[in-house]
């Protein structure tokens, strides 16, 4: 049995390192500073990925700015003020199911509320919302992992002082969870940077001339651009490069900010002293 | 005559029922869902002493304590009925502010459990929750507070490093001096010298006799001696139930009820 177990490490391992390896080799060929810095040129088999790398920054941080403090106060609800009961429970389950739901699904709950109904269109702003919508369970989570290791200790010396639950929680409790909230909104930005359906019909454009930022433009993003890299155009094999070349800015940007929130938490564990 | 441990207060103590109480404990039942844990307790306890409540491991003199500055608020499965009274107004009164009840009614806990911030901000918490901005005067309440729980002189130079670098008992002077800096009318005690070491004990008790005569502090301790070192009243809690309550010397020479006899004597608890 051992044996087997330790096989599965291998062959999990070995694949990891195989995606790694596979696309660097493939990709690194293109990759250039002005790669990273230019508009995409000639039918996109030539110039760089600029508008999509930043196309895909801004969506992420614009995910965060919505679902980091409804995710927050929503946490703060369920595991400071709500008690134990069938309502919470029923909460809970609904986050849980929120994040089972297909990212493509909310491509299209987001086509038909942000898009259509609120008349954002097709813009960062649509696009934002909907990637926000996609990664409130993990920021909820996390947030609600944070505030459950912080002690009770800390809210009854609070309280006892005569601190509103809200000034507890505000003044002690939040400021105790943050190094491990912050690892948690740090996974949901790598999550968020990653993701393709929910940007497809919401944000997402395949080429644009000039680079124009703005909450109600239409935006490049990194894994669109390799799928419309990949489907579209009359050039496939110069693309296909192009493709290869883009993953692996993705990959590195992705490892990059999961890398920082490992990082955060071993730090916050080190100085953690309760 | 049982072997009682060494009393050292001396001078002649007033019974309590001709002092003026700052609580009174009227009929005070309690209940856990089922479970009944206190039983008609009524006592009065008077203003600007050390009264200490005694008795066995779960005995409910905890829960009695908590009661007094509504601690169990937080409980959904707490019942209580009876009455208790701080300066004439009841405090289960529904129009009474518990914020301001707790405001006058200081905790202490049995474990220290200063904030995750410095020991400047630890004392200074209590007065910037209730809207003390000027740094000037928080500064100077900070400074008063720590030398009221004698750490002062231990702390000056590191005020603003974090509270978990100062040792246990440092830290539970430090959690008296939190309480002290909103300036309470009552301090309660829980178990304060649990968790501590002997040195560090009996700096915990001489910081408790100063306290007395500014402060109507409530002691809770199953530890004899300690009761009979730090307060002038006692009061004997037995399942619930309040056994006696009078001078500390008296009780502890003389008790009345041989509930109390025996367990002064060690054959429970």
């Amino acid at each position: 049995m051992f044996g087997l177990c330790g096989l599965s490490v291998v062959v999990v391992f070995g694949m990891l390192l195989l995606i790694i390896v596979f696309i660097v080799i493939e990709g690194a060929g293109v990759i250039s500073w002005d790669f990273l810095t230019e508009m995409p040129r000639d039918g996109m088999t030539a110039g760089g990925i600029m508008p999509a790398l930043v196309g895909t920054l801004l969506l992420a941080v614009g995910a965060i700015i919505f679902a980091l403090p409804l995710g927050v106060l929503a946490a703060i609800y369920l595991n400071e003020y709500s008690r134990e009961g069938k309502l919470r429970r029923w909460i809970r389950m609904g986050i849980n199911s929120l994040a089972g739901v297909p990212s493509v699904v909310f491509g299209l709950f987001g086509l038909a509320l942000f898009v259509n109904l609120l008349d954002f269109g097709m813009s960062l702003l649509a696009g934002s919302l909907t990637l926000g919508l996609l990664v409130l369970p993990i920021i909820i989570r996390a947030t609600e992992e944070a505030l459950k290791t912080i002690p009770m200790s800390f809210r009854e010396a609070s309280l006892a002082m005569g601190a509103t639950r809200w000034q507890t929680t505000i003044k002690v409790v939040l400021p105790a969870a943050l190094g491990q909230i912050l690892t948690g909104v740090i996974l949901a930005i790598g999550r968020a940077a990653g993701e393709t359906a929910p940007i497809l019909f919401t944000a997402a454009v395949f080429y644009m001339r000039v680079l124009r930022v703005g909450l109600m433009e239409q935006v490049m993003a990194l894994p669109y651009h390799i799928y419309a890299l990949m489907t579209e155009g009359i050039h496939p094999e110069e693309q296909e490069a192009m493709a290869y070349g883009t993953a692996l800015v993705l990959m590195v940007l992705v490892l990059l900010i999961n890398g920082v929130a490992i990082w955060m938490r071993i730090r916050s564990r080190k100085i953690k002293k309760w | 005559m049982v072997e009682t441990p060494t009393v050292r207060r001396t001078g002649k103590a007033v019974p309590p029922d001709q002092l003026k109480p700052k609580f009174i404990i009227d009929k005070l039942n309690l209940w856990f869902t089922d479970a009944h844990i206190l039983k008609d307790v009524t006592f009065n306890i008077p203003e600007k002493h050390v009264t200490a409540i005694m008795g066995p491991s779960g005995c409910g003199k905890s829960t009695l304590l908590r009661t007094l500055n509504r601690m169990h608020d937080l409980n959904p499965d707490c019942k209580i009925t009876g009455s208790v009274k701080l300066r004439g107004t009841e405090i289960f009164n529904p129009e009474v502010d518990i914020n301001d009840l707790r405001k006058d009614v200081g905790m202490v806990f049995q474990r220290p459990n200063p904030f995750p911030k410095s020991i400047f901000e630890n004392v200074a918490y209590g007065m910037r929750i209730h809207g003390e901005r000027a740094h000037k005067v928080v500064e100077q309440r900070v400074e008063e507070a720590l030398r009221d729980a004698n750490l002062w002189n231990e702390v000056k130079d590191k005020l603003h490093q974090s509270a978990f670098e100062l040792s246990g008992g440092q830290q539970q002077r430090l959690c008296i001096a939190r309480a002290l800096a909103i300036k309470p009318d009552v301090i309660l005690l829980d178990e304060p010298a649990s968790a501590l070491d002997p040195i560090s004990t009996s700096r915990l008790e001489e910081l408790i006799e100063e306290l007395e005569g500014r402060y109507t502090v409530v002691i809770v301790t199953h530890n004899l001696q300690q009761a009979a070192r730090v307060s002038q009243y006692t009061a004997f809690l037995m399942l619930g139930e309040l056994v006696e309550f009078g001078i500390t010397d008296e009780i502890f020479t003389a008790p009345s009820d041989e509930r109390t006899e025996n367990y002064l004597r060690g054959i429970f608890g």
